[in-house]
């Protein structure tokens, strides 16, 4: 195992002139989406992706990594200047970065964010290119029970990490794996739930999915309630935070990063989870804590460390075990199926150059976010004052050629009206949408795994409860149901979310 | 009996849950279970649409006893505004071409928005259509027509 030789190959990759460039376009899409407010990342790379499909798969998945951690960026620029959080996990980042640029040190709140951002991404890389061999070695040796096992943990998982009502979380879970079976079944060549269209035969394409449920359905939850924006400021001085400044942020980026590295990695975790956790426990260690949420820059650093390691880091389950832990990670997978990559640990022994050069291109895009975003924060300011009466039937437009040209199929958009119309009505019965995209990812996979897992017993289903992995995955998942379901968890999950509401 | 649901967003998730569990396990009935050994292919879809079913009669009865908040007001304008401007958008790109379904899409869905002032979306909608002609039909090559069939494009 040569960890350099292999961020070396990886680095040749990610610095070739193609993929340096579409990894500076990612950056540069996402950091520019990520500050309008009101258009999540999951839309922003949903609406991208069919502009990828005709690239090379290194640099579209290059490309789509340096959009995801780009909007994280500019969600963070967004929050702390008009108070308004471009994406959900900079929601804490407005709370004490937004009190910072009242006092008039805005300047001083970007650059934390992007230090932090930089600090985190950096060690976040590292940590991918050293655990995710060994994780992709234990993976090969996987057979279709532990996979099968693997996908029900991940899927329990993302439902204890997730907010909101577990009931409905499982529920969403299970009508996206429906979902998923729409189409022409492998191994009958039956069609199921087609309804003779023969659109629905290679079933539906999982663009359609996520931009209907987020990009129709958010334009329309936004017009619910449409406010006009006031920035605080059009001009933002000063920089580069004093030396005193950076001893003080130091220790949050590091607890930052610890902590959001390891939520990363946790199905359903991701930046958003994380964020809110560093901003929870930095409160509570802090020695001015009682300064928090008057403009406490430790108050920007933890969370924007966090929620950048936490992007990051959720990689590794993505590209290791092809297992997505958040909505975006399902369409990077989605992203790799269309680009005839099957995902799954054998993407790093076959495809070296794929998986290292997308490591290293995260360092590069962090690289990229630090040294272009300062300098271009007046393009940003002007981008966050674009009114939203503008931006969103520019959205619909990408949407509704995104999907037409898929397949050059009108059926398609109507089927995305129709996504978009049920992301709606179940964001209004509190149903988060984003486990159903999670699971109509998996939902064909899972079906497999355990038909073929089937088939190998003899159609006993104890071999999902003999085989040890397989039955140790199965025994957490079980546990992680039974601890969610105790009152006293219970309240922390309620608690870890209160800042948000 | 509206007054007996006391949480009426669990009453009608779980009664969609319900509903479309419940059609899943009907439709899947065609496609032949099969058995554990060698899983047809109504196997998984059955047991899905069962436990969605279950979820959703779960969720049903749980409205009946743990109160919650009410639904919001159903912003039905701003859905049908939009909805039917990319339904539009849809049944017009083939036949009428992309000069006439995109600023028929931009107007429909602008109109939505409570700022919609002609001037400015008359302005938007052209930016958007040179824009869309330009960059995905020219550059991209997005097989579109830019004037559709019934224009003899």
């Amino acid at each position: 195992m040569d960890i350099l030789a292999n961020l070396g190959l990886g680095l040749e990759t990610a610095l070739g002139l193609t993929n340096l460039l579409y990894c500076l376009l990612g950056v540069f899409l996402g950091t520019a989406i990520g500050v309008l407010p009101g258009l999540g990342p999951v839309a922003t790379i949903a609406m991208l992706l069919p502009a990828t499909f005709g690239l090379p798969p290194v640099s579209a998945l290059i490309m789509l990594a340096g959009i995801y951690y780009g909007a994280q960026y500019g969600g963070s620029t967004t929050a702390i200047l008009v108070n308004l959080p471009g994406e959900s996990s900079s929601v804490v980042t407005a709370l004490d970065g937004y009190q910072m640029a009242r006092k008039g040190h805005a300047g001083k709140a970007l650059a934390t964010a992007a230090i932090g951002s930089f600090a985190a991404g950096t060690v976040a890389t590292l940590l991918i290119a050293f655990f995710a061999p060994p994780l992709a070695e234990v993976a090969l040796k996987f057979g279709p029970a532990e996979y099968f096992s693997l996908m029900v943990l991940g899927l329990v998982a993302s439902i204890v990490l997730a907010h909101g009502s577990l009931l409905h979380a499982i529920g969403m879970i299970v009508l996206g794996l429906l979902l998923g079976l729409v189409g022409t079944d492998v191994n009958s060549g039956l069609a199921r739930y087609t309804f003779d269209r023969p659109e629905l035969a290679d079933g539906i394409n999982f663009v359609i999915v996520a931009m209907g449920m987020f990009g129709l359905g958010e334009i329309v939850r936004n017009l619910e309630h449409e406010e006009s924006r006031t920035l605080l400021l059009r001009h933002v001085s000063g920089l580069l935070p004093s030396r005193e400044d950076l001893g003080r942020i130091v220790a949050p980026i590091v607890r930052g990063t610890v902590l959001g590295s390891l939520l990363g990695i946790l199905p359903g975790g991701g930046a958003m989870l994380a964020s809110f956790s560093a901003y929870a426990i930095e409160k509570k260690v802090s020695k001015n804590a009682a300064q928090f949420g008057q403009g406490a820059i430790e108050g920007v650093a933890a969370p924007e460390s966090a929620n950048n390691a936490g992007a990051q880091t959720s990689f590794i389950p993505m590209l290791t075990l092809g297992i997505p832990s958040n909505p975006v990670m399902a369409l990077m997978i989605g992203a790799l199926i269309i680009q005839g990559i099957q995902p799954g640990p054998s993407v790093m022994t076959e495809q070296p150059a794929l998986f290292w050069g997308i490591v290293a291109s995260m360092w590069v895009g962090n690289l990229f976010l630090l040294v272009l975003n300062l300098p271009l924060i007046g393009l940003w300011v002007r981008m966050i004052m674009v009114p939203y009466q503008l931006l969103y039937p520019a959205i619909l437009v990408f949407c509704a050629i995104g999907v037409f040209s898929l397949n050059n199929s009108a059926f398609d958009v109507g089927l995305m009206a129709l996504f978009g119309l049920a992301g709606y009505v179940f964001a209004k019965l509190d149903c988060e949408p984003a486990p159903l995209l999670l699971g109509f990812i998996l939902g064909p996979m899972m079906e497999e795994y355990l038909r073929r897992a089937l088939l190998l017993s003899r159609g006993d289903p104890s071999v999902l409860v003999t085989r040890p992995i397989s039955a140790v995955m199965l025994a957490l998942a079980l546990v992680a149901l039974c601890l969610v379901l105790s009152p006293a968890l219970r309240r922390k999950r309620e608690e870890a979310f209160a800042e948000e509401e | 009996m509206t007054t007996r649901v006391r949480n009426p967003k669990d009453f009608w998730a779980g009664l969609i849950y319900l509903a479309l569990g419940l059609a899943a396990v009907l439709l899947a009935r065609d496609y032949g279970f099969g058995s554990a050994n060698r899983m047809g292919p109504g196997y998984f879809p059955t047991v899905l649409g069962a436990l969605l079913a279950l979820i959703g009669l779960i969720a049903v009865l749980r409205a009946l006893v743990r109160p919650g908040a009410a639904i919001g007001a159903f912003a039905w304008k701003e859905v049908c505004l939009v909805l039917a401007a990319t339904l539009l958008f849809g049944a017009l790109i083939r036949g009428a071409g992309l000069v006439i379904a995109l600023p028929v899409l931009v107007l429909l869905g602008a109109y939505a928005s409570v700022h919609f002032r002609w001037r400015a979306a008359l302005a938007l909608a052209a930016g958007l259509t040179a824009f869309s002609a330009l960059v995905f039909v020219k550059a991209l090559g997005v097989p579109m027509p830019l004037l559709g069939a019934w224009f003899g494009g």
